[in-house]
């Protein structure tokens, strides 16, 4: 398939996801910034526009600019508008190849993305709003999409990003311990019953952490999602070797899931900062990889006229 | 439109009830304990009121959150005013929540084993032997783990003089809990205001405290204790509240069909064969639970359940036969029974109650029909209740006929103007009569009583009725915390425990700070769509 086709179909599986991870970080978030005195405030809006990747654009940051930030502002990939308004544009630019359902659900989200209200009451309702069309998009692309190599970079780039926004929602915990509880950061990624089911009567910190960064079986952990990007990027080279990878991404993948999955601690809460700062690190390094590969940007080439 | 404009006519319509508001005090100030109400309520419109309220209906349909009425599923009515309950309130609900919990406990032990209560003569025999909820199937033993309330709700209501006074105890399977939790996340979205300089006490503790509890009186020598709740199944009117409570204990929600007994132990029906259950937290009533003993044409229980709790193999939470101690006649003994067996005053008064079997009350009663209260005595939801000055001359001669041919079936209580609290109505707010289900939860070696607990309010006006069966709706209920000691809503920033970073990953190769110096400016530098990031 074209370099540039498969290139959008990997953003738009990002952007998704990162609207999704960013709805739900948002929703939380905001319950609790919302109980916390104004000076307060401030301060923990500006820690968690700083874990999901971003600086403030000026000094007087609040709850109002932040909810621009993460949620409405249509130029910034950071926010929820943005990453929606980017993977659409991805699917016009890859419109032949995508399926109708899946571009039509995306075209509706992004014309969906004003009719909301931009106060506190109004954004829960959005985030709300954004998790329904987020798994719609996501539904259908898994079921109107044949499962071949465009699949494939979709899948890739949502698996890749759905690590990163786990290990985000893990990274709130840290930077705004205060009142943000593992029952929220549970909540956070829609594990908590799931999580409850597994854990029988042990609760806590170090088993909520443990269940979103370890557990082999939960979507949305880490190494969940790591292995589903292994998988893709075996599939989509699945040219045998007998000894190493050629792959950069796939060593890079690898290296982060098997560390993970095979690390053994008994202090778990103090590695967290640095397991998920090499997360975020790996799924950046993985995505450079992939692109490099794949997407072979060459240089710009312009028309220079014959010479005659 | 402004605030005022919302409670223009309400200190004239409080004032017509004749009843405490819990909000404003005469004069329509309001109350300290309600100031971030207040002044969150004072900043919105009617228009943000409504959008506001009908969110939060929208939630509740959404989560499921609805209760059985007449064979439909309606959203539980949340209003957006929430009922506050100053620390210093609190404080005395919660030990006279506590004091009876132990009393009754106390008792039903007694009534299942010698009813010493009984022969010192505090209560007589025949209260015991009449109670239509006094099993018999179930004397003689001491349950498996020893706790026979695992589970109560106690009603209070405030009389119009402002005094907390206890309506009525639920001891067999009360609820209600559900909508307590789903009230708090509810109110945090629709009136977020209102939460940020108070500290307000969490109740999400519940399901852990509760299974918790329930695991800690499980049969002895059970390591690892497997719990379940046991539903009637989803046509049963609190289904929702049996589904959150099994999701929220991460444990199974089973029906009487699920489960099997042999050899006096209970064991559910899985696809990795038979696994043993030890504790039921039990959500079907006595009658229908075990077929052997109780009502032989049950579906809904199972065979031997009440063997299996005899012999110990099977803890069941609330024991079976514990609805003698929430009789509405066992009730007005409370008091007594608090005195007997823990030797202390009660903390709460009970509702002056007339008994209906002795002669003079009865004639009093008779002769003033029109002005109390009459209530069956082991009805519950407000199943049966007769309040007189509601009441047709009709109904007030059947009702006479039937206390005459049975006195012990019934109470009678004087009509109580139960608080108010502002709740939306319309356009506007008016003040609406509530009561309050603190729950409490027993786990044997102490008794711990959730903050706040179900308010419900009577969404007619006037009204006095609550149940959600009757038109009533609920409120969330905040217990404001008296000293920074006891957990909140919000944890203050101070309490960030910074703690020791360690590094466990090994050395990345060096091309990596190339990488991260191009992230680094990706971040800064936003591109333009298409450029992806």
């Amino acid at each position: 398939m074209l370099s540039r086709i498969a290139e959008s179909l990997f953003w738009i599986g990002r952007y998704v996801e990162r609207a999704d991870g960013t709805a739900r970080i948002l929703d939380v978030h905001l319950e609790r910034l919302n109980h916390l005195p104004t000076e307060e405030r401030r301060s923990v809006a500006r820690e968690l526009l700083g874990v999901m990747g971003a600086r403030p654009q000026s000094e007087d940051f609040g709850l109002e600019e932040l909810l621009h930030a993460l949620a409405y502002d249509k130029h910034s990939a950071t926010s929820i508008a943005g990453s929606l308004g980017a993977a659409r544009e991805n699917a016009r630019r890859a419109r032949e190849t995508v399926s109708s359902g899946l571009w039509e659900s995306l075209n509706t989200t992004y014309y969906g993305l004003n009719q909301h209200r931009k106060d506190v009451v109004g954004t829960y309702r959005f985030c709300h709003w954004v998790l329904e069309r987020t798994a719609m998009v996501s539904g259908l692309a898994d079921t109107t999409v044949s499962h071949d190599d465009s699949w494939l970079f979709l899948a890739l780039g949502r698996s890749l990003e759905r690590a990163d926004m786990t290990a985000r929602m893990l990274s709130t915990r840290d930077v705004l311990s205060a009142g943000m509880s593992w029952v929220n950061m549970l909540r956070c990624a829609g594990a908590y019953e799931s999580f409850l089911r597994t854990r029988r009567a042990a609760f806590g910190d170090q088993h909520a952490a443990e269940f979103l960064l370890l557990d082999r079986l939960f979507p949305r952990s880490i190494v969940y999602a790591l292995r589903d990007a292994d998988e893709c990027l075996a599939k989509l080279d699945p040219s045998a070797q007998r000894v190493g990878f050629i792959n950069d991404a796939r060593r890079i993948v690898g290296q982060a899931r098997t560390f993970l999955e095979f690390h053994r601690t008994d202090d778990l809460m103090s590695e967290l900062p640095e397991h998920m700062e090499r997360v975020q690190k790996a799924v950046s390094q993985a995505s450079d990889a992939i692109s490099r590969k794949y997407f072979n940007q060459a240089d710009e080439l312009a028309w220079v006229g014959e010479v005659s | 439109m402004t605030m005022s404009d919302l409670f223009q006519d309400y200190s004239e319509a409080a004032g017509r009830t004749g009843a405490y508001d819990e909000m404003f005090a005469p004069g329509q100030k309001a109350r300290q304990s309600y100031g971030q109400v207040a002044g969150a309520l004072r900043e919105l419109s009617l228009a943000d009121v409504s959008a506001r309220a009908d969110s939060m209906a929208r939630t509740f349909l959404d989560r499921g959150v609805t209760f059985d009425f007449a064979g439909e599923e309606r959203p539980f009515p949340l209003d957006i005013v929430p009922r506050v309950i100053p620390a210093a309130e609190w404080d005395v609900l919660e030990r006279g929540v506590a004091q009876r919990v132990r009393a009754l406990e106390a008792f039903l032990n007694d009534v299942y084993d010698k009813m010493t209560v009984v022969s010192d003569g505090v209560i007589p025999r025949q209260l015991v032997t009449t109670s239509a909820h006094f099993h018999r199937a179930v004397h003689g033993f001491e349950p498996a783990g020893g706790v026979r309330v695992h589970i109560s709700g106690i009603d209070v209501v405030r009389d119009a003089a402002g005094t907390f006074r206890v309506l009525e105890d639920n001891v067999r399977v009360p609820s209600g809990v559900s909508y307590v939790l789903e009230n708090r996340r509810a109110m945090a979205k629709g009136l977020p205001e209102a939460f940020g300089q108070q500290l307000i006490r969490p109740v999400e503790e519940y399901p852990r405290r509760l299974l918790s509890a329930l695991r800690k009186t499980a049969p002895s020598g059970v390591d690892d204790p497997t719990v379940v709740v046991l539903t009637p199944g989803v046509f049963n009117s609190a289904y929702f509240e049996h589904t959150l409570l099994a999701g929220l204990m991460g444990v199974e929600l089973v029906e009487g069909r699920d489960l099997i007994c042999r050899g006096n132990r209970v064991y559910m029906r899985t696809t990795d064969g038979e696994q043993r259950v030890d504790v039921i937290y039990k959500r079907i009533d006595d009658d229908f639970l075990d077929p052997l003993q109780f009502r032989s044409d049950s579906m809904l229980g199972c065979p031997g359940l009440v063997n299996a709790a005899r012999a110990g193999g099977v803890t069941i939470a609330n024991a079976v036969g514990n609805g003698v101690a929430d009789d509405k006649l066992v009730y007005s003994y409370v008091p007594d029974l608090i005195r007997y067996y823990l030797g202390e005053e009660p903390v709460i008064a009970n509702v002056d109650t007339f008994r209906l079997e002795e002669k003079e009350a009865r004639e009093h009663v008779l002769d003033r029909l029109d002005e109390l209260v009459v209530k069956p005595v082991d009805g519950s939801g407000g199943k049966g209740l007769v309040i007189g000055p509601d009441a047709s001359n009709d109904e007030l001669d059947a009702l006479r006929k039937r206390i005459i041919a049975d006195p012990r079936g019934w109470i009678a209580q004087p009509v109580l103007q139960l608080s108010t609290v502002p709740t939306l109505s319309g356009d506007k707010f008016g003040p609406r009569h509530v009561d309050l289900r603190p729950f409490a939860v027993n786990d044997g070696d102490d008794v711990w009583v959730l903050p706040g607990g179900l308010t419900r309010v009577a969404l007619k006006e006037g009204s006095l009725i609550v149940n959600s069966s009757q038109g009533g709706g609920s409120k969330d209920t905040w217990v404001l915390a008296g000293s920074p000691q006891v957990p909140v809503e919000r944890l203050p920033r101070q309490s960030v425990t910074v703690r020791e970073r360690v590094s466990v990953w090994p050395v990345e190769s060096n091309w990596r700070d190339r990488q991260s110096e191009q992230q680094q400016q990706q971040i800064s530098d936003p591109q333009e769509v298409p450029a992806n990031a």
